[in-house]
């Protein structure tokens, strides 16, 4: 069979195309889907071989975002390592914040006052309804539906990112948990218009759903395509809303009980297939509880400090240790690893990255798919590369 | 016989105002195309961390970059004008950057977002980061911030429209016209990128203290 | 959820003989580790994920850690249970020394999760595990020849710039520009 040269056909050049040889499959097809491709979340690369349209093998390559978050936090003291956890999940800074945040008072055994904690399960949960909006449109995006549910997503996006900025100062890199609270103290004004927003923002799920859940486009891409099953995701330390679709109940917010959520109600929802549909319901029915639990915490706000008066702000040396911390973030279980042996830096700094561990299973969902549902297979996975490679 | 006529002056802007208040329009070619150009900048498709967040955000419905002309973002390069490096350049991820950049056609012009593009940012002190995208690839507009708000970034797509203006269309058509159109791709070498810059697009810059130390 | 010692008692009666040390945790996390000897780490990571008790089937995050001044490399797992909802146990290994005894078994064929995070531990410290299916470098290109997350690694020189320069920026510095501006002189 005459194998056209694709070699020349190619215009990156380099092993970007390559025809594979298989005597049992025929000829396969190698494409280097990425760095620079407008599907792949930011800049990550899967080496996909196909036979034909079907996916026979992907290997993804990591680290064309590597910036040695990890050594910078070496060399760093811990208070000034929070900006940069800013950058680690780009979209869900807050709860990375409070991750690293909840991981040094581990360590030093700092206690938080219950309005902090109050305060941050509202930005958590705001953070949440942000990512798993955005997550919408770019599933969306990636299915085909070029920008119209994004410019919805981030419509909604730009309230809450209003109210991150009247708060903390900036839009996305809030740099707002500190060791033992919170940097700032909400205000009765902003906490009016928290209220607002959470009152208001079942209205546009509504909205949302009516244009997408019922969708038949969206219905025919989604279901019964990535089917997850709940042993391989466990073995292959999968969290967050992708466990919770394929049937797994393992919600840290239930499970570990750490912040204000011992005192708040709220469901966890689960999923029955595992399928890339019950991943994105999962996501909406998450957000509706998300509305609840930022209506009961706004109710419930306790007066009292923002910050533990015994917070050391200055030269703060925890003592000889190890901890590890962690919180259900939105995209899954974000957790920080620290080791300190006395000084004003950490001793070693790791992130535990949801989003690079959640990517473990991208080739068995993948296999025996087309290329295009491999594409909005890794959009319901929700990944963001400041995150997997850091 | 007569004597040749004086060379008639150019028409001021004064003229030119005046004619377009009665709808004649007078330009030349080259404003004509320098204006279409500026007006119709279509960016590459390319985000590379937390500011192509913004960059997105300003393509959106608040910010609306494509009232400014950019009503597109093109996936290939080939479709491109404008490369909006916006993000964190690591030294994996440089070659790739060069070679679309080589990839687009020209005219083409280059803006540098954020802090971690113009210098590498909070990340500097990185064995994988290039301390910014200026060392492979000529940069037409720097925007700092570290994300810039969408509103830096469309300041900083004006003040390229009017630098796009500025310049007459001649053979390179380049805003900075500086360097080869083709860039030379890094490779990946065994403790760092080979050659670590672009000797003829960036020098070191000189590094003197004024206390002489 | 049992303390360390009485997982540690456990797992000498599932393994018996194993070679496992328990190491307390000053800091008031009060996560004790426990250390595996060489040998038979896979058999107790087997035991630690299926034991009715334990049934630690999530491992959530693989470390590595450089630790010049003892000698060695280290690697730290959590683990957790999502059955019964417990967790983290904290196991770890240590290689011979940081030099050529650097292999450890990889505990990838009992969680899967461990692949991607021991990848890096190879990329970034340069432990290599025995039994991973697909050993190579993650977050640096496969040409990439050091270590870089060792404490004694040295970064290339990359003509960092800054307005104020001081500190190693300035030591860096002064080796591309040896000589400083001269003062002026009285005009001739």
């Amino acid at each position: 069979m005459n194998v056209p040269d694709l070699q020349a056909l190619a215009s990156v050049p380099g092993p970007a195309i390559r025809a594979v040889h298989d005597e049992f499959h025929g000829d396969l097809l190698e494409v280097s889907m990425g760095p620079h491709h407008p599907s792949t979340h930011g800049v990550f690369r899967m080496i996909v071989t196909l036979d034909g349209e079907t996916v026979v093998k992907l290997k993804p390559v990591f680290g064309y975002l590597h910036r040695n978050h990890e050594k910078i936090g070496e060399n760093t003291s811990y208070l000034a390592s929070m900006p940069y956890t800013d950058r680690l999940d780009y979209f869900c800074s807050m709860t990375n914040n409070w991750a690293y945040a909840l991981a040094v008072e581990k360590l030093a055994g700092q206690a938080v006052p219950d309005r902090a904690e109050y305060v941050r399960v509202i930005l958590a949960e705001l953070t949440r309804l942000l990512n798993h909006t955005c997550l919408a449109g770019f599933l969306l995006q990636d299915g085909g539906a070029s920008g119209t549910p994004l410019m919805y997503a981030f419509r909604e996006r730009e309230k809450i990112l209003d109210l991150f900025e009247s708060l903390s100062g900036s839009r996305m890199m809030c740099n707002f948990q500190r060791f033992g609270g919170c940097r700032v103290d909400p205000d009765p004004a902003w906490l009016a218009a928290a209220r607002t927003l959470a009152d208001g923002y079942g209205r546009f799920l509504d909205e949302f759903e009516r244009l997408l859940t019922g969708n038949e486009i969206l219905m025919a891409r989604t279901q019964g395509i990535g089917r997850l099953s709940p042993a391989l995701a466990v073995g292959a330390g999968v969290t967050g809303p992708i466990l919770r679709a394929s049937g797994v109940d393992y919600d840290l917010r239930k499970v570990d009980g750490y912040g204000a959520y011992p005192r708040l109600k709220f469901r966890v929802p689960l999923g029955d297939h595992g399928d890339t549909y019950d991943r994105y319901m999962i996501r909406v029915l998450e957000m509706r509880e998300s509305i609840s639990l930022l209506q009961q915490a706004l109710a419930d706000l306790p007066a009292g400090p923002i910050m533990d008066p015994k917070a050391k702000l200055r030269g703060f040396r925890p003592k000889a240790g190890e901890a590890y911390g962690r919180i259900e973030g939105p995209k899954g279980e974000i957790g920080f690893y620290l080791i300190s042996e006395g000084g004003p830096n950490p001793y070693r700094y790791r992130v535990r990255p949801p989003s690079l561990i959640n990517l473990t299973i991208l080739e068995d969902l993948c296999l025996g798919h087309s290329i295009a549902d491999a594409v909005v297979i890794l959009g319901s996975i929700d990944i963001v590369l400041g995150e997997v490679d850091r | 016989m007569s004597e040749p006529e004086p060379p008639k002056a150019a028409p001021t802007d004064a003229d030119r105002a005046e004619l377009r208040r009665h709808g004649v329009l007078l330009t030349s070619m080259d404003e004509l195309c320098a204006w279409g150009r500026s007006h119709s900048v279509w960016p590459l498709q390319f985000g590379l961390a937390c500011c192509a967040i913004e960059m997105i955000a300003a393509s959106m419905a608040r910010f609306d970059i494509a009232r400014f002309g950019s009503e597109v973002f093109r996936a290939s390069p080939r479709q491109a004008d404008l490369l909006i490096v916006s993000g964190t350049v690591t030294k994996k991820m440089a070659p790739a950057v060069v070679r679309l950049w080589n990839q687009m056609p020209d005219p083409k012009y280059c803006i540098a977002m954020g802090a971690c593009a113009i210098s590498g940012g909070p990340f500097k002190q990185g064995y994988n980061v290039l301390k910014g995208i200026d060392r492979y690839v000529p940069v037409d507009i720097y925007i700092p911030g570290c994300p810039p708000r969408p509103e830096a970034l469309l300041h900083g797509l004006m003040r390229l429209q009017e630098r796009i203006r500025e310049r007459a269309v001649d053979g390179a058509g380049r805003v900075t016209g500086a360097a080869a159109a083709e860039c030379p791709v890094p490779e990946y070498g065994g403790h760092d990128l080979e050659p670590p810059q672009n000797p003829g697009l960036w020098q070191p810059p000189v590094l003197v203290r004024k206390d002489g130390a | 959820m049992e303390s360390a010692e009485q997982i540690r008692e456990r797992i000498l009666a599932g393994v018996p003989g194993a070679d496992i040390s328990v190491l307390p945790n000053p800091a008031p996390s009060a996560q004790h580790s426990i250390l595996l000897g060489p040998g038979r780490a896979r058999e107790i990571a087997i035991f630690l994920r299926d034991a009715p008790g334990l049934k630690l089937d999530l491992c959530s995050n693989a470390t590595g850690v450089d630790w010049p001044q003892h000698g060695y490399l280290e690697v730290v797992y959590h683990l957790y249970s999502v059955e019964l909802k417990h967790g983290p146990v904290v196991i770890r290994q240590r290689t011979a020394n940081r030099g050529d005894a650097v292999t450890l078994p990889s505990l990838t064929p009992v969680w899967r999760s461990c692949e991607f995070q021991e990848r890096e531990i190879f990329d970034l410290f340069g432990v290599v595990f025995d039994g991973h299916p697909d050993l190579r470098r993650l977050l640096m290109w496969d040409e990439f020849k050091d270590h870089p997350m060792r404490k004694d690694y040295v970064e290339p020189d990359d003509f960092e710039w800054e307005p104020t320069p001081h500190g190693d920026v300035l030591a860096k510095a002064r080796g591309h520009y040896p000589a400083a501006v001269p003062k002026e002189g009285p005009a001739p």
